[in-house]
């Protein structure tokens, strides 16, 4: 029997899932009916209910499991939830002008709010299949968002470079899963933490799911995708993806490794330290090189998401309260740089380095606000940045080894080398033609001064990483 | 009082300047501020020694703890002692000379005193901070704006520079910051983690830990002050800097590496300090030599200070790595001292250049005639760095050797001749310079034309003289502030 009580309860424990689903739907019908016309309004209303989405997070978390124990809901998932939003808000304010040149605006919505919702239901995942359910309708809708700029042959090479290695990370995944349901007999979380003894199967069904995992986070060597896609695709879904998709599936990784893996901690341990090392190391050399803007911020985002898995190799909560952080800050450091790339690439056409020589003499609050991101995807103070990275390190500092810590510290100046390379272009390199001054709409501002906002004052607000480690440790295991 | 004020004025002063428009009223502001500051760092040096008495067993004065990050042991920490108010009194006079020689700068002004108010901020905020967390953001702060100060308005191949100097000071922080992990998991075994420094210094760091780590912190901070052979930023950083940059630079961003050495490296880890004495002391005379003999070499007079830089901050290491009271007292006697007059120095010579538009030696010559107040203060400056009694250079090195030859061991005092020695290196390259500049016929006709020094510029001038030749006459004024500090210290070194 349900009451109306439990009932509440069910609607409120979704409702992350229920305001996106409504989206959807609203596009579905506005589609129907009134076509490509009153856009404006349109966009407004996504935007407004997204920001009841990011809202939620004040709500009273509902700490529930639905649908025969496969979907969990608690403080935690509706954390993950309202920052995948936030990045979802922020991106579809950033894009404004890219949307409203685009006949096919709905479209991109749609697509990218399937994927936000695929997303959800992964986060919420207590049991592997929901777990890839919610994984491959991510995934699925960002390889046609990939295909968006229709006219270019990047874009098509982009989408078809995605779907093909994603599908393939998809297939060594689900090899994984079925070792390990052959090990366990279950592939309920809870139980499979119980489970599961370290053997030679267990062991390679996990390798094949660690895989499966570093193809979605493109960790070093399991990267190879990632460039040519990122260059492919329109900046609003190379934002999306640099940011939600590998946002998403960090978070369930974290958990994943810590609730389920626990008895496997030795091999895992060993196997993100590699991957720590490939990463950074791979990700700093290649990013050295990079002409393209948007290549060069998808061979950082690896050397990133090395740093992130360091945090993975500190203690519990900590390590995940860390990591949980440093993402948190890294949505507003990317979404700003993308931003300005966006709104620059949109109304010039120019998204490489030496375009962007002078770039300060026309734009200066383009300029400040780029050089700013960068500088926190640097990690130097005052921008939020430096405290995610620093927080990062310190949980992983317990026990990874000291020459891994060593190596990372020393790849920081590696990694300021390449972003400063950008600073200079912008500020101190002469050229003849700068690019004009750039005139932007009113939201896209809005968004910018958010995030500029953000990346400025967040870090000194300790009580957010507070609330961060303390929701982590009720739930994270 | 409160040490929170010395943080809020530079940040009001700096949000004042992108209130402001046009050259005169940010300048006006950046002034204000920047005198407001100086008037706070004297308040605090009267308060200061009105509350200290001697003996009274405080270790830091004015102390305030906010919780920051209260589950990873990270409070925003501050207070000061007899040490770190000598470096705020420093900062401040460097700060105020900078914003008045910088009164000319028509070039995207704005952002260039933001960023000289900026930079200062951050060397406040390190001179207060009790926590190693908070200490580490404030010395990271000043790092982009070093970076874009040098590479927008530099001179000669400014980018390059600007890169340099960023990557080798980002390097530095890299190693400090292995240093600071290292001290935070190894220290107080069993107890809660924590960066706070006095808790940090109580619980005890253990000597296997100490000795692996102490050289990352000390050779991190090192970078920051020259320490051989992480010292080749400073000729390209320095000479291609902005008067006022320069100043900065020498004045206050090398401090901040000598200041760390001590504070955290050598107060934390004090027998790993001990161990690894030797290798310091033969680094810092290594530098000593190296650096005098290289400024021999040079004939741009910003690579001349520059270099001379190198060699003055070896002493502050050679102090340092003396491990005694006196040879202590006089490293940071030192810091403050080559502090002021390397800004001297190179305010000197950013308004030669300022008119003559070149700082080579052979373009330069007879400019006492032309321009008598700035040609004085030049002179004034390389009379002090070569160590003339009377001024603060004489005082702060001699201090320096006497505590050096009271260690008895053979090569500590070969180390203490050798440097010693140097200083015959350094009165010729200062009285080549001086002859050659200031000196002699006039080279360049065109020279005639040249104006003196304007009203600004000898406020920046007569300030930081004052204060070199207050400390040259009268040490005691600095020695009895700085002791208390070094005693805490020593007591550690001994245990």
């Amino acid at each position: 029997m349900i009451t109306m009580m439990m009932l509440t309860d069910i609607l409120l424990a979704l409702k992350h899932e229920l305001i996106i689903s409504l989206i959807i739907f609203l596009l579905l019908f506005w589609k129907i009916r009134f076509d490509n016309a009153h856009s404006e309004i349109l966009m407004g209303l996504v935007n407004a209910l997204l920001l009841v989405a990011v809202l939620f997070v004040w709500f009273e978390p509902i700490e529930t499991l639905l649908f025969n124990q496969m979907f969990g809901s608690n403080a935690l998932t509706q954390f993950q939830k309202s920052i995948l939003s936030l990045a979802m808000l922020l991106i579809s304010g950033l894009s404004y002008h890219w949307l409203k040149n685009n006949a096919n605006r709905i479209e991109f919505y749609l697509l990218l709010l399937s994927s936000l919702l695929g997303m959800f239901f992964m986060i919420s995942s207590a049991n592997l299949l929901m777990f890839y359910l919610g994984l491959e309708l991510s995934t699925i809708p960002l390889a046609a968002a990939a295909n968006f700029d229709l006219e270019k042959r990047k874009s098509s090479e982009a989408a078809m470079k995605l779907i093909l290695s994603s599908s393939f990370s998809s297939a060594l995944l689900l090899l994984g899963v079925s070792f390990l349901y052959g090990c366990s007999g279950t592939l309920q979380f809870s139980e499979m933490s119980y489970a599961l003894v370290v053997s030679p199967l267990s062991q390679f069904g996990f390798i094949l799911l660690f895989a499966g995992f570093a193809f979605k986070i493109s960790a070093v060597p399991f990267h190879l995708w990632t460039a040519d896609v990122y260059e492919g695709s329109p900046v609003p879904v190379t934002a999306f993806l640099s940011f939600a998709s590998k946002a998403a599936v960090m978070f369930v990784f974290v958990s994943v490794l810590n609730q389920v893996f626990q008895s496997m901690v030795q091999t895992w341990f060993l196997a993100i330290s590699i991957l720590v090392f490939l990463s950074i190391g791979i990700g700093n050399l290649f990013a050295l090189r990079q002409e393209n803007l948007k290549r060069f911020l998808a061979f950082s985002s690896i050397s990133q998401i090395g740093y992130i898995l360091i945090g993975i190799l500190g203690d519990g909560s900590q390590a995940a309260a860390s990591i949980y952080y440093f993402l948190f800050i890294y949505l507003f450091s990317n979404l700003a740089a993308f931003g300005v790339i966006g709104i620059v690439s949109e109304q010039t056409g120019k998204e490489s380095i030496s375009d962007f020589k002078g770039f300060y003499q026309n734009n200066k609050f383009l300029s400040w606000v780029l050089a700013i991101a960068l500088f926190s995807l640097a990690g130097v103070p005052p921008t939020a940045g430096f405290f995610g990275k620093f927080f990062l390190l310190i949980a992983g500092g317990a026990n990874a080894y000291l020459g891994l810590m060593i190596f990372a510290a020393l790849n920081l100046v590696v990694s300021f080398y390449y972003y400063l390379r950008v600073v200079k272009a912008i500020f101190m390199d002469a050229n003849e033609s700068p690019l004009p001054k750039i005139e932007f709409d009113f939201t896209p501002k809005i968004a910018l001064y958010f995030c500029l906002a953000a990346i400025l004052l967040l870090g000194f607000y300790g009580p957010i990483y507070e609330h961060i480690v303390h929701i982590s440790k009720a739930y994270s295991f | 009082m409160n040490l929170l004020f010395l943080l809020i004025v530079p940040f009001l002063t700096a949000l004042g300047v992108l209130a402001a428009k046009g050259l005169k009223q940010v300048r006006t502001v950046s002034f204000i501020g920047a005198a407001l500051q100086l008037l706070l760092a004297f308040y605090l040096l009267v308060q200061y020694q009105q509350i200290h008495v001697e003996g009274d067993g405080m270790l830091m004065y004015f102390e305030q703890s906010f919780a920051w990050f209260p589950s990873l042991g990270i409070s925003f920490h501050i207070g000061v002692d007899g040490i770190s108010i000598a470096m705020i009194l420093l900062t401040s006079l460097v700060v105020v000379a900078g914003i008045l020689v910088s009164y000319g700068m028509e070039h995207l002004h704005k952002e260039f005193f933001f960023l000289l108010i900026l930079l200062s901020l951050g060397a406040y905020g390190f001179f207060i901070a009790l926590d190693i967390f908070t200490l580490f953001f404030f010395l990271e702060v000043a790092v982009i704006p070093k970076f874009l100060l040098i590479g927008i308005w530099g001179s000669g191949n400014k980018e390059k520079s600007a890169m340099k100097l960023a990557l080798m000071l980002m390097g530095g922080s890299a190693l400090i910051f292995v240093g600071l992990i290292g001290t935070y998991y190894y220290s107080n075994p069993g107890g809660a983690r924590t960066f706070s420094l006095m808790e940090l210094a109580n619980g005890g760091i253990p000597l296997q830990a100490q000795l692996i780590f102490f050289p990352f912190l000390f050779a991190g901070f090192g970078v920051f002050t020259a320490l051989f052979p992480f010292h080749t930023w400073v000729p390209d950083g320095h000479s291609s800097a902005p008067t006022a940059a320069s100043m900065f630079l020498a004045g206050i961003s090398m401090k901040l590496g000598g200041y760390g050495c001590l504070r955290v490296a050598t107060f934390l880890m004090p027998v790993a300090a001990e161990q690894y004495a030797w290798i310091i002391i033969l680094l810092a005379t290594i530098a000593i030599i190296y650096g005098a003999f290289a400024t021999l070499m040079q004939t741009d007079l910003k690579y001349i200070n520059a270099y001379s830089s190198i060699s003055h901050c070896g002493f502050v290491l050679l102090g340092i790595g003396m491990l005694n009271k006196v040879a202590i007292t006089g490293a940071v006697m030192q810091m403050v001292s080559h502090g002021l007059m390397t800004a001297l120095f190179f305010a000197a010579i950013g308004m030669m250049y300022s008119r003559t538009h070149t700082r080579l030696l052979a373009q330069l010559g007879g400019l006492l005639k032309v321009m008598p107040f700035i040609s004085s203060i030049f002179i004034i400056a390389g009379l002090c760095s070569l160590g003339l009694p009377g001024f603060s250079g004489f005082v702060s090195e001699m201090t320096v050797f006497v505590g050096a030859w009271q260690n008895p061991d053979f090569w500590y005092r070969l180390a203490t001749i050798l440097s010693c020695a140097s200083i015959v290196v350094t009165a010729v390259y200062i009285l080549r310079a001086a002859g050659k500049s200031v000196m002699g016929p006039i080279v360049n006709q065109d020279h005639l034309k040249l104006s003196d020094a304007l009203w600004n510029e000898k406020v920046a001038a007569v300030v930081l003289l004052s204060a070199i030749v207050i400390i040259g006459v009268a040490p005691f004024v600095l020695t009895d502030l700085l002791s208390p500090g070094t005693d805490v210290l020593m007591a550690k070194l001994l245990k």
